[in-house]
């Protein structure tokens, strides 16, 4: 199996499955075009997240991920959910296989991007300012320009630069790069 | 657990005469056919025969099969060979949209050495049109390549139309026959092609093993220099027991193949019908009836390949996909996306491929266990929430 047992336990049995039709929060990163998709819904009660529910159209690691970003935030305050990161996420799953580790930033952004859209309107309500900085990336983009890619991700019409798949995060990388943008893993090149 | 194998496009099993024929080679024969002594000629003997029997299944001449390593290197043999021969003549190759990376990439290969390609697009159904070949082909163009049948989709071309417009523009065609050769019936002659391709572990064989049909006279040029094996087109010592193993499996598909299809399709198409009917926004991937005797593709809406294989083997059942998170590289299908499928409908890809010794029992079985799957993948996908309120309002 390419999954750690942990992974299998999140994928067959995940939990905080749904949608919360009264969320406080609600945040949505990727698209069937990037392969993984995830929602991700939030109750708030005193600065703590009270509930969590995501949905995730993706991978056995997407779901898994989507799974086990819930169980760390539950309960936590919003500062504390902040410092999740995809590493930690990665890592309480016992780990992922290396193609598979851009599942697990898509998890903690969803969950982000959900807090977020929760201290926005939180903010709105109270007639403060908008929180600027949102990590919500609802959309591929390319990691050199940070332009829209349109289909499939093979060609950034904004640099013109040709990706490859970095084979240590799965991420897109500059064909011939010697370094992946993300991951900063050497690229052997042939 | 019971434990259904539906995935035979990667591999089949090894057939027991197969094996058996095999066996002596891994025992004590390891005769080099290229030795003069009697355990080379034992040897020698040995690989000759096979390769009568692999010509007798396409239609062959001996002098026309060649051995090689596996369905792509054969690919890759033809294509760059057949081009690098007819260098003088032009530059330009003409491809199906959806063949194997391993064609495509060989096309790709040589366009660093300034050759380049046309893609020629495909149907709905992944069908390619003839008269769009047609249109393709220049006057520089130096060879054609359509496969015969699309390992994902099951989709059979109809490569003897396709050569009559490659023989009146002179042009050279291969097909890659790899999922083909052993599932239907494969006449090089009523094909009409000029180079061939094929792999013993598409039907009872062992892996490592397959071949290439060159019509005589097609100029072809070596692929690994150094050696006198295969006409000196292809050094290197001859993989004895693969060649065996190709010959003994070519040969019990000539003698077996139709009653294996025969068998094979009823079941097919209890799936093809069975898996829509139970389960809603589930699409036939591939043409319904030009189709490979035991494939059945489906693309199922809003849920990723990968969850549903894995859920699927959870119950005992094998399958392969075509979705992006499957594949290592990430990437969506090109045969899908070819056939025109969005990106979220070909993320959910699904490939049933049968073999000699499926039963009903395991097609009921499959039709049991699917919708359970299906129904609890949906309850936790964004897409079918927002289908569902889509279809509310």
């Amino acid at each position: 199996m390419i999954y750690s047992d942990k992974v299998m336990d999140h994928f067959q049995n995940p939990r905080n499955v749904g949608v919360l039709k009264d969320a406080d929060g609600a945040g949505q990163v990727g698209n069937p075009v990037c392969g993984d998709m995830m929602t991700f819904y939030i109750k708030v009660k005193d600065d703590r997240l009270a509930d969590i529910k995501f949905q995730t159209f993706g991978c056995g690691a997407a779901i898994a991920v989507s799974s086990m970003v819930s169980e760390m935030a539950m309960g936590k305050t919003l500062d504390e959910a902040m410092q999740i990161t995809n590493a930690t996420v990665a890592e309480s799953l016992g780990g992922l296989p290396k193609n598979k580790l851009h599942c697990s930033n898509l998890g903690a952004d969803a969950l982000h991007s959900a807090i977020d859209d929760y201290r926005k309107k939180d903010a709105a309500a109270r007639g403060e300012a908008v929180v600027a900085g949102t990590t919500a990336k609802d959309e591929c983009y390319c990691p050199y320009c940070e332009g829209h890619l349109e289909g499939a991700e093979e060609f950034c019409d904004h640099c013109q630069i040709e990706f490859e798949d970095c084979p240590h995060c799965g991420n897109l990388a500059k064909k011939g790069a010697e370094k992946c943008p993300s991951c900063g893993a050497e690229l052997a090149q042939p | 657990m019971k434990r259904v194998n539906l995935d035979h496009i990667a591999a089949t099993p090894l057939d027991p005469a197969v094996a058996e024929a095999m066996r002596p080679y891994l025992d004590g024969r390891f005769g080099n056919p290229q030795s003069l002594h009697t355990d080379g000629q034992e040897a020698l003997e040995a690989v000759e025969d096979a390769r009568g029997r692999v010509a007798a299944l396409i239609g062959a001449a001996e002098s026309e099969v060649i051995f090689t390593a596996s369905g792509s290197e054969a690919n890759n043999f033809a294509i760059k060979g057949l081009a690098l021969a007819r260098r003088d003549k032009g530059c330009h190759l003409v491809l199906s949209a959806i063949e194997h990376q391993s064609a495509l990439h060989s096309a790709k290969s040589l366009e660093k050495s300034g050759f380049s390609s046309t893609l020629v697009p495909v149907d709905k159904d992944g069908l390619v049109d003839p008269e769009e070949v047609r249109k393709a082909i220049r006057k520089d163009t130096i060879l054609v390549s359509v496969m015969l049948a699309n390992s994902e989709v099951g989709s059979v071309e109809p490569v003897a139309e396709i050569s009559k417009v490659c023989q009146a523009a002179g042009v050279p065609l291969h097909s890659d026959a790899v999922a083909a050769v052993g599932s239907i019936p494969v006449d090089v002659g009523e094909l009409g092609v000029d180079a061939l391709s094929l792999a013993a572990d598409q039907f009872y064989g062992p892996k490592g093993s397959g071949a290439l049909f060159i019509k005589k006279g097609v100029r072809l040029l070596p692929f690994i220099d150094g050696g006198i094996q295969e006409g000196g087109r292809r050094a290197g010592t001859e993989n004895v027991m693969g060649i065996v193993g190709l010959g003994k499996a070519a040969e019990i598909a000539g003698l077996k193949l139709r009653e294996r299809a025969a068998a094979m399709t009823g079941l097919r198409d209890k799936l093809i019908d069975g898996l829509p009917r139970r389960v809603d926004h589930v699409v036939l991937t591939g043409h319904r009836e030009k189709r490979l005797p035991h494939h059945a593709s489906f693309c199922v809406e809003f849920i990723e390949g990968e969850s549903m294989l894995l859920n699927l083997d959870m119950k005992g059942i094998s399958v392969s996909s075509g979705s992006a998170c499957t594949s290592r590289a990430l990437k969506a299908s090109h045969v899908l996306l070819a056939m025109g499928l969005d990106h979220a409908l070909a993320q959910g890809s699904l490939v049933f491929s049968l073999v000699d010794g499926t039963t009903g029992a395991d097609i009921d079985y499959v039709l049991e266990v699917f919708p359970p799957i299906i129904e609890r993948l949906r309850g936790m996908s964004p897409l079918y929430t927002k289908f569902l309120e889509e279809k509310r309002t």
